[in-house]
């Protein structure tokens, strides 16, 4: 016994040791990217105290983080964000109800949006804020706003399609040329989104005959865009319906030899569809004032340049220019379809149950 | 007899079977209350549910992906026991070189997390994935067959849960005294008959319990069956939540998990019998002699090396392409202090609550034949069949109205943690308290320790291994926890598989690898004080 007693403590002292080593490797590696905003500081409002602002972000903090974290920067305010997955910060908010200690709900898709908005939880919003973007990109009773967009597109392996042969339309799928090659992830929010824009734009009819064209050529089921646009890099499939800036991740971390490049149809129309990522003002916000200026600024310069240029998303607001590796909106041959009128996604997900497309 | 001898064993009877003290009792009730706090919510949600969300229960051709999950449950605990059995044993009862090193390293990829897990898996083994571009390279093969379905989620998850088996059987097998088989030898039975008839009765409970973690497990698991494009109930309550359209639904799906649950709990409950797993011999334990592999040596090497490349090296190797890559083409890496502190500060605080509660009611269950015990363990055991969205959501609900001071802080994701993993603690600890004989319990009595006193001196210092290593599984498991982290967690803590899911759920893989890397190195240290604590044997 005894022994085994002294064992221990000398092996306490290993512990110890081991302990301290694994700190010390994690507290030399965060010391590099701390200098970035450094210089942002110096614009801090003296005169009083800002107050606070708590977002709940249903993105990736990696994609938006650093926009967030500078416009606390910029205004001074204690900002408080919540990062998570958009349907989970929704559902959180639902049960939440009038105690939600959120100002500001940032969703990565207007259906999460529409969630809140229906349960009565969202503030409508000022004019002033209303006319900066399009009003395809915001809600029909002003209580979410976009501020960010993102194009559905077709994504096609270099080296077993030529983006010439693509069809022009998403209807040209559904042939039968197209057997075994295609990829999709029907369980995907932006998916969905797309099915709803079609039942929109071509009625309820012509939906159905385009899933079960593309049924019938048996496409390959992913959970969700990013294992999509990497299944057709490596040439699993030939081409996927997803959103358009997930390539340009890939192509950042993977370099140009990256083996899939998007293809907007031609002729447009609801495969191009303009998604947006957006946001609201919760009825129950105790700081309205700093969450108008966190929607101003995201929908500044600074921010709308920060979405295209990082994070590969189309700026949403005038006089910004698009990244130059994305095509322009105008070449897009978007549809004209109102954010606010994809709302029927329970529609949508009824149509791909009674089709064996979602369980 | 005399009178006060006579007075003193029935008050050894009625300690053994009469009821536990108070205290204990107020503990349990702590405990059920925690544990049942997730289906009241779900009752309240369930209460609410519509026509439509009763009918998409049964649209969902629910017998179908019902039986898909049942299947799927079936097929990964019964490879795993295949891999982990002959693990265990090895590591334990041959003179396999480097045998500890082969422990850590068998048990590293419990660290993993399922939603990194599965997609380091699908990189590599689909039709065109890493495996493949070696093969053509190497052979010029062009495509590899798919393994997505049954196949390839039972494979991953194998690979991700073996480790619970593993750990339980081997931590039963290094308390297990060897004066039974010694016996069975010298009366000639063979190797396989000693290890049918002797040894595999005795790790039984151990194999229910691990079998029950990894049933479990896969009843609630969403990140590799949705890679692996095989459906089951649980990804379809993601799916629900997900596109947040009716929550009631989902809450009608989740009774019907929870209902599983509580199936195979109590089946598992009438599976066991009366045995005895304790030593009933005069006489110290005598510590088992260690087989000589000899020629064995190398062929049994190459399996445990198999097993090593395939569920650690694989994935590993994975993390650190990505962070290689990444970095060459100029990918900014970040790894976060704090959240790495935030990991290590929760895991720990989570595995010390939950160790200390499922001891107490491990003792309730072993030591005292109550009414109530049927009911605590099913009750206990469905939070970790829960989905961790599921039992999130059902806290913020408590959270924001019956307990403000707590939301939106630690403490209230501990418990979710401990709502979560609490079972895994139990099982480990329960089996492992069926292996002190009472006498010894009864002998503390009568050096006249009260009831504390005989669990402090006498129980919990024979127990030490058990308890270490069921901590250091609730530790990794909470290490890796996603879902309920992003809900609960207070505003702005930062964990390291937030960061993992943050980078790779937007494809920023070199990102993703820094984190994923740092978990798996932090796990090393638990599991190497596990290791420690389990090759020492009862005296």
């Amino acid at each position: 016994m005894k022994i085994s007693f002294d064992s221990n403590r000398y092996f306490g002292k290993r512990l110890l040791f081991c302990a301290v080593f694994v700190l010390g490797l994690a507290g030399c590696a965060q010391s590099t990217p701390e200098t970035v905003y450094v210089t942002k500081e110096v614009v801090k409002e003296v005169s009083r105290d800002p107050g606070k602002l708590v977002i709940y972000v249903g993105r990736s903090e990696t994609l938006v983080g650093p926009i967030v974290k500078q416009f606390a920067e910029v205004t001074g305010i204690d900002v408080q964000a919540k990062y998570g997955k958009t349907g989970a910060i929704a559902a959180t908010l639902l049960e939440e109800g009038r105690k939600s200690p959120a100002d500001i709900f940032f969703a990565q898709d207007p259906g999460g949006l529409g969630v809140t908005a229906k349960a009565g939880m969202l503030k409508p919003l000022d004019s002033d804020l209303l006319e900066k973007v399009p009003t395809w990109a915001q809600s029909k009773e002003s209580l979410w706003i976009g501020l960010s967009g993102r194009a559905r597109t077709v994504v096609y392996n270099t080296k077993n399609v030529l983006p010439e042969n693509l069809p022009a339309t998403i209807e040209g799928f559904a042939d039968p040329e197209w057997k075994g090659r295609i990829g999709w992830p029907p369980t995907n929010g932006s998916f969905q989104a797309m099915v709803t824009a079609m039942r929109v734009e071509w009625g309820e009819e012509r939906t159905r005959q385009w899933l079960e064209g593309i049924q019938a050529n048996e496409p390959k089921i992913y959970p969700k865009n990013t294992p999509t646009v990497a299944a057709a890099g490596a040439g699993e499939i030939d081409v996927g319906f997803v959103n358009h800036y997930y390539l340009h991740r890939f192509i950042a971390e993977q370099g140009e030899g990256f083996g899939a490049r998007n293809h907007h149809l031609a002729s447009g129309g609801v495969g191009s569809v303009i998604l947006v990522a957006g946001a609201g003002i919760l009825n129950t916000s105790k700081n309205e004032e700093n969450a108008k200026k966190f929607l101003n600024f995201m929908l500044s310069p600074v921010a709308q340049q920060y979405f295209t240029g990082q994070t590969y998303e189309y700026p949403l607001v005038e006089g910004v220019k698009a990244n130059p590796l994305l095509v322009p909106i105008d070449l897009i041959n978007k549809p004209s379809i109102d954010m606010a009128s994809l709302d029927d996604l329970k529609g949508t997900q009824e149509l791909l149950r009674s089709l064996g497309i979602l369980n | 007899m005399n009178q006060a001898t006579k007075a003193f064993f029935i008050e050894i009877v009625k300690r053994k079977y009469g009821r536990p003290p108070l205290y204990i009792f107020v503990l349990l009730f702590l405990i059920v209350f925690i544990m049942v706090l997730p289906l009241i919510h779900l009752v309240i949600r369930g209460a609410e549910a519509s026509y439509n969300d009763w009918r998409l229960l049964f649209s969902i051709r629910t017998f179908e992906i019902f039986g898909r999950s049942f299947l799927l449950m079936m097929t990964v605990t019964f490879f795993s026991f295949l891999i982990a059995m002959p693990l265990a044993w090895i590591t334990v009862r041959t003179n396999l070189a480097l045998k500890k090193i082969w422990t850590v390293l068998i048990s590293l990829p419990l660290v993993i997390p399922s939603f990194v897990g599965a997609f380091l898996f699908d990189s590599v083994l689909s039709p065109k994935g890493l495996l493949q571009k070696l093969l053509e390279i190497l052979f010029g093969i062009e495509k590899i067959p798919e393994i997505y379905g049954l196949f390839g989620a039972t494979l991953v998850l194998v690979l991700l849960t073996y480790p619970y088996l593993f750990l339980t059987i081997r931590s039963a097998l290094s308390n297990l005294d060897s004066s039974r088989e010694d016996i069975a030898r010298s009366l000639g039975h063979s190797f396989f008959s000693r290890f049918i008839h002797v040894i595999f009765p005795q790790l039984k409970p151990a194999i229910i319990a691990g079998s029950l973690l990894v049933a479990l497990y896969v009843l609630s698991d969403f990140g590799v069956v949705s890679l692996m494009k095989y459906n089951t109930f649980t990804w379809i309550i993601y799916q629900q939540y997900e596109s947040v359209v009716e929550r009631s639904a989902s809450a009608v799906l989740s009774l019907v998990l929870v209902l599983t649950a509580i199936i195979i709990i109590t089946l598992e409950y009438r599976t066991r019998g009366n045995e005895k797993y304790y030593r009933v011999g005069r006489g110290a334990s005598r510590e088992p002699r260690l087989i000589k592999l000899g020629k064995w040596q190398f062929p049994i090497s190459l399996f445990v090396v198999f097993i090593v490349v395939l569920a650690l090296f694989l994935p590993i190797s994975v993390l650190v392409f990505w962070f290689v890559r990444g970095i060459s083409f100029g990918e900014p890496i970040l790894l976060l202090w704090e959240a790495t502190y935030n990991s290590i500060f929760l895991s720990i605080v989570t595995a010390g609550i939950t160790i200390f509660l499922s001891f107490c009611m491990a003792i309730v269950l072993v030591r005292h034949k109550m009414l109530i015990n049927k009911f605590l363990e099913p009750i206990s055991f469905t939070g970790y069949a829960l989905p961790g969205i599921v039992v999130g959501i059902s806290l913020v609900f408590f959270g924001i109205h019956y307990g403000l001071f707590l939301y939106q802080t630690k403490y209230l994701l501990i418990i979710a943690y401990i709502i979560l993993f609490f079972p895994v603690a139990l099982g480990t600890i329960r089996s492992s308290l069926l292996q002190i004989s009472p006498m010894i319990i009864e002998s503390g009595y009568l050096l006249k320790h009260n009831y504390l006193g005989v669990m402090v001196k006498i129980i919990l210092p024979i127990m030490k291994s058990g308890l270490f290593m069921s901590g250091a599984m609730v530790f990794l498991l909470t290490m890796k926890e996603l879902p309920a982290t992003l809900i609960l967690g207070p505003i702005g803590m930062k964990t390291l598989s937030m960061a993992v899911w943050s980078a790779s759920s937007e494809a920023f893989f070199a990102q993703a690898a820094a984190p994923a890397l740092m978990l798996i190195i932090i796990t090393i240290l638990p599991l190497s004080i596990l290791l420690k604590r389990n090759n020492r044997f009862l005296s």
